[in-house]
């Protein structure tokens, strides 16, 4: 049940996408291809529908018009069970990290192995939580809590618990917000490593255009519910949009 | 996909408040409902959470346990005191025993051990789920692959259902020797005597009763602790909310099913 798209498709392919919550119309027509082992990055200010994009990416909400593919699969037409089983191909690292807080880290990474991939033995599990650990640095922190995490690494820690499963694609929600300078050089490392270890492609939501700089291929910037231009960093912001201009200049002047 | 249906729930705003008043009312009413019919559906449907259903047990169980310790022996020595001059003056401190374990059995005991874990778990389970609700944990359970319906509602539910009539006959137990000590103290009757009295005043109808309605209080109680965590608005303040009005309308809850069971096995008692 391996999902791989045919080698002329992109891993995620995105077609007049459109979502709306009441009379607030978020995603207005969004078209986007990312190829394979890509990083993309979707820029955009706060309330664009960046995560909503990526929530229905993985399923968590259901757009009300268009198309978004990914690994060749039509995400909403997928029921429960093929739901399942795509999720286990797609990482998810959330912006508030979302670690379970009653568990504690090794918890935390097991959960998702244990759930989805049946008759591991104990070894194999305690294993694969020290890989994915290792892979995020923080091998030390295994049978710590949450909340005795800081910020930095609990986002990184999310990261590992998405690794764990091997996903061949990662969506990345606003991975350093809230972050130091210093831990947001850390995660956007751990970004690019990511790709690198794992050959994902990954779309990565975000508003900080350092982070954009350092780990996308391309970058998106959402605008007004569309993508208003798509290229790379340079392409992006040479547009002389006013509006993205705009964007380019407050980032870096504030 | 719970943010849709929070988003496309609230009524429009352009209609009069009592308008939008009565179809809130309506909505809330079928949004119950269905989660209430969710619960039995997945309840019959594989994977079981065995393990979490046991983690929860003990956790309901080991949270309200000291704290119905000793409200189930105040309220045990308390209502002895009270009763005693009512029947002093007709000469029939006797009848004490009787008294306290009717009382205790049909009704003291279910309720106030649903008020303790209405209080003590309803509350808990409303601000978990809400917590969770806030920070993204319930959505990265699903992406995980997990249902988290199943694993945190599910679960919790069939928790607070079989442990909370264990803890009934706990506080039932725990009161009696409270009223004992009373009535030891003050007529000096001996435990076998005061235990004759207990078990000769009780049928089998009132321990049943009391076992039943102590089940459909736990299922009360853990129902709404979950439906108002999962429905929780976003932020600090929905979880406050949400623990706060899992409390209130589990215990009104309580008391309108309380009066309904009253009802119901008088009814019995009489045919």
């Amino acid at each position: 049940m391996q999902a791989t798209p045919s080698q002329s498709e992109p891993v995620i392919r995105i077609r007049d996408l459109k979502k709306s919550f009441g009379s607030l119309h978020v995603l207005r027509g969004v078209d986007l291809d990312v190829k394979e082992n890509e990083n993309m990055v979707v820029l955009g200010r706060s309330g664009t529908g960046k995560s909503v994009l990526i929530k229905i990416l993985v399923g968590l909400l259901n757009q009300d018009f268009g198309e978004a593919r990914v690994l060749g699969k039509d995400v909403q037409q997928l029921n429960g069970k093929e739901l399942d089983l795509f999720r286990q191909q797609v990482g998810f690292s959330f912006q508030s990290s979302a670690l379970y807080d009653s568990m504690s880290i090794r918890e935390n990474l097991e959960f998702p192995l244990v759930r989805n991939v049946r008759n591991l033995s104990q070894g194999e599990i305690n294993k694969a939580v020290e890989e994915a650990l290792d892979d995020v640095g923080l091998s030390q922190a295994i049978n710590q809590m949450p909340s005795e995490l800081s910020g930095g690494q609990r986002k990184r820690i999310g990261i590992a618990r998405t690794l764990i499963l091997k996903p061949k694609v990662m969506l990345y929600d606003e991975p350093t917000a809230g972050l130091d300078p210093i831990t947001c050089i850390e995660i956007n490392n751990l970004i690019n490593e990511v790709r690198e270890r794992f050959k994902a492609t990954s779309i990565i939501i975000t508003h900080d255009l350092t982070c954009a700089k350092t780990t996308g291929d391309r970058v998106a910037i959402l605008l007004d519910g569309r993508f208003a231009r798509v290229g790379t960093f340079d392409e992006v912001f040479s547009d002389p949009d006013e509006r993205i201009q705009q964007f380019y200049n407050y980032n870096f002047t504030n | 996909m719970q943010s849709d249906v929070n988003k496309s729930a609230s009524p429009s705003s352009n209609k009069p408040f009592l308008t939008r008043r009565i179809d809130s009312f309506f909505a809330t009413i079928t949004d119950v409902a269905s989660f209430n019919a969710r619960f039995f559906r997945e309840l019959v449907l594989p994977p079981y959470e065995f393990k979490e259903i046991v983690r929860q047990c003990y956790e309901v169980g080991y949270r309200s346990l000291l704290l119905i310790s000793v409200t189930g022996f105040i309220t045990g020595i308390v209502f002895t005191n009270q009763s005693r001059p009512s029947l002093a003056e007709f000469g029939a401190t006797s009848w004490l025993p009787k008294l306290i374990a009717i009382a205790i059995i049909r009704a003291l005991g279910p309720l106030v051990t649903a008020l303790i874990a209405a209080g003590k778990v309803g509350s808990s389970i409303g601000a978990e789920l809400g917590s969770m609700n806030v920070t993204e944990q319930i959505d990265a359970m699903e992406v995980s692959g997990t249902d988290p319906f199943k694993f945190l509602v599910v679960s919790r539910v069939i928790a607070t259902s079989f442990t909370i009539p264990l803890l009934t006959m706990y506080t039932i137990f725990v009161a009696l020797i409270g009223a004992y000590i009373n009535v030891n103290v003050n007529e000096q009757t001996s435990f076998p005597s005061f235990i004759q009295e207990v078990f000769g005043a009780i049928t089998y109808l009132d321990i049943f009763a009391s076992v039943i309605k102590s089940f459909v209080f736990g299922y009360t109680i853990g129902m709404v602790g979950c439906y108002k965590g999962y429905h929780s608005s976003k932020g600090t303040e929905g979880v406050g909310k949400a623990a706060n009005s899992s409390v209130v309308t589990a215990m009104f809850l309580v008391f309108m099913e309380e009066l309904l069971s009253l009802q119901i096995v008088s009814a019995l008692r009489a045919s």
